[in-house]
């Protein structure tokens, strides 16, 4: 079992700049698993994604990533950062973003009308056209990116992190900002890439509903503690009371949607999220799964 | 010597071509286009025109004082264009992307550009004011450009252009995708110095022949235009190109029949070529969007 895992983390911990942001973490990933990392904003669930990159050390315990320490298989990891969307005067289609993301890191410049004497050239090209199609984006790659919408961006970085066929897909929250019915439709493609494709696929999520029905496994973080295993496990009120070490209760809306409530302040839905990107000091804030 | 211009375009052009700074200035143009629209559509898309400018502004101060000092202009505009471009480079650290960042860059770069300013009407009123120099280390002069000029023109050319070969595909990545390619490996922020460097590079060489306010035509306008045409970044780098040239060589004939400064005509060409394929794309969309059954559902 520990063979064929994509990754694996073991009592693993993060501090940044001296700071122990969360610890004892014990993570499994399987290929074809879906995985989210959950927990309250500011707690350092995308450092998560950061040590499985390998660009921030494990300030203890193991972690290996596709039989390696964390980057040295960069090539068969497919990432999608946080991010905001791009600019809307970007003069740059989707197709070429996905293609950067098949060459993009290489020297050198592609030559003009190479495409009729590189057979090399000619399967780049029938890659990238058959990764935007599993995703569903064919009929606006040839837009510039910036006049697509938040949800047809997100589908064709999908599209750019999937190019390469990796193992391994670390998703930073992509479903933040995007409308409901888009929420719906990207979660539902993540999981058929895991499904189809054999892709083992760790997600941080801010909400966790749109996934709930796909998940294999969550793993919850606090400040001081993490939980793992499966959605129906970790994320009850004996759990979640137990990690954040105060009375919080999860409730199952008529739905199946789950929202915790409790904690020391007002369980707000957080609607003004954003405002918490520049005040990291509310990581002792309850987060309200919608 | 200048016969005016008469319609008899095979004689005209046998008539400026008959003299070796016409030539000069026409192999002059051809090398200062390419090279100043390779780095200017860079400049472009990654939203760097401020940086380029303040690095332009820079060389006015640098061949002012190379001149006072007794050097050669060239020296000082290498120097001081070089010299902001790592300036901006490594001060203005982060990887841009955050607005505070962007704004406490920009701010800098306004400092360095202000402060470059300052700095020329300095060494101007040491010198004891020159004013024909003036004019011509801020909008340029394509007139009396020596064999030699054309020689060092072209070889800083080739040193640009093949390093930008070199980074091409990393850097467009790098200036897109800034995380994704670093999480690939791609040296985001070397990229960024060594482009801002060879940014310098070219305005200093350019400007050499266009004046530190005037390079900017060039660096800015054709990508410009190019952009605005087409999303498909080899096709509208090769109009980038294209537009560069041909705006360039049509200026230098215009101001040589029409008795007018080479600035002028050529960067009044560019702007129209901008203004032009601007008009076509917003007619074009207005054209889209009233034609119904067309919407499309996001």
């Amino acid at each position: 079992m520990i063979d064929d895992a994509v990754l694996s983390l073991r009592d693993a911990a993060v501090s940044v700049g001296g700071r122990l942001l969360w610890s004892g973490v014990d993570l499994s990933v399987r290929p074809g698993e879906f995985v989210a990392v959950l927990g309250p904003n500011g707690v350092g669930k995308s450092t998560m994604i950061k040590v499985l990159l390998g660009t921030l050390p494990a300030a203890a315990g193991s972690v290996t990533v596709l039989g390696e320490r964390p980057g040295a298989a960069g090539e068969q990891i497919g990432y999608l950062p946080q991010r905001r969307n791009f600019d809307g005067s970007l003069r740059i289609r989707g197709v070429d973003v996905v293609r950067l993301g098949l060459d993009g890191d290489r020297w050198g410049v592609p030559l003009p009308f190479a495409r009729r004497f590189s057979s090399g050239r000619r399967i780049a090209d029938e890659r990238v056209r058959e990764v935007i199609d599993l995703v569903g984006a064919s009929a606006y790659a040839h837009r510039p990116i910036g006049e697509c919408s938040g949800g047809e961006q997100q589908r064709l970085l999908i599209a750019q992190a999937l190019v390469r066929r990796p193992r391994l897909l670390l998703l930073d929250e992509p479903l933040d900002s995007l409308d409901l019915p888009n929420q719906a439709g990207i979660a539902a493609l993540i999981h058929r890439i895991c499904v189809q494709e054999q892709v083992a696929v760790v997600m941080v999520a801010h909400d966790v509903n749109p996934i709930l029905s796909y998940l294999n496994r969550v793993v919850y973080i606090v400040s001081g503690g993490a939980a793992s295993g499966p959605a129906s496990e970790v994320i009850t009120t004996e759990t979640l009371t137990r990690l954040y070490g105060t009375p919080v209760e999860v409730l199952r809306a008529a739905d199946g949607r789950l929202v915790v409530v409790g904690g020391p302040e007002a369980p707000a839905l957080h609607s003004d999220r954003h405002a918490d990107h520049h005040s990291h000091e509310h990581g002792d804030r309850h987060e309200a799964l919608r | 010597m200048n016969p005016g211009f008469t319609w008899n375009i095979i004689t005209d052009v046998q008539w400026m071509w008959s003299l070796p700074s016409m030539v000069n200035a026409f192999r002059a143009g051809l090398a200062v286009a390419i090279l100043a629209g390779v780095i200017g559509w860079f400049m472009v898309l990654r939203r760097q025109s401020f940086a380029g400018h303040s690095i332009a502004v820079t060389g006015f101060p640098g061949a002012a004082a190379a001149v006072y000092l007794g050097l050669s202009a060239t020296v000082g505009y290498f120097g001081f264009c070089i010299g902001s471009a790592l300036v901006i480079a490594l001060l203005a650290r982060g990887s841009g992307t955050g607005v505070g960042e962007r704004a406490h860059s920009s701010a800098l770069i306004a400092v360095v550009q202000a402060f470059a300013l300052a700095l020329g009407a300095v060494f101007l009123d040491l010198y004891g004011g020159f004013l024909s120099s003036t004019s011509a280390f801020l909008f340029g002069n394509f007139l009396g450009i020596t064999d030699e000029d054309v020689l060092t023109l072209v070889a800083v050319a080739v040193v640009v252009l093949l390093a930008m070969a070199v980074i091409g595909r990393r850097l467009l990545f790098a200036s897109v995708d800034p995380a994704v390619a670093a999480a690939r490996g791609v040296p985001v922020r070397a990229l960024s110095v060594l482009y801002l460097v060879l940014l310098g590079a070219t305005v200093a060489e350019v400007s050499k022949f266009t004046g530190s306010l005037l390079v900017f035509a060039l660096l800015v306008m054709p990508a410009a235009t190019a952009q605005v045409i087409t999303a498909r970044p080899g096709l509208s780098l090769l109009y980038t190109v294209v537009i560069g040239v041909l705006v360039t060589w049509f200026g230098l004939a215009w101001a040589y029949f029409g008795n007018q400064a080479t600035g002028f005509t050529i960067t009044s060409l560019a702007f129209a070529c901008y203004v032009l394929a601007y008009a076509a794309k917003s007619v074009r969309r207005t054209l889209r969007q009233g034609r119904p059954g067309r919407l499309e559902v996001a």
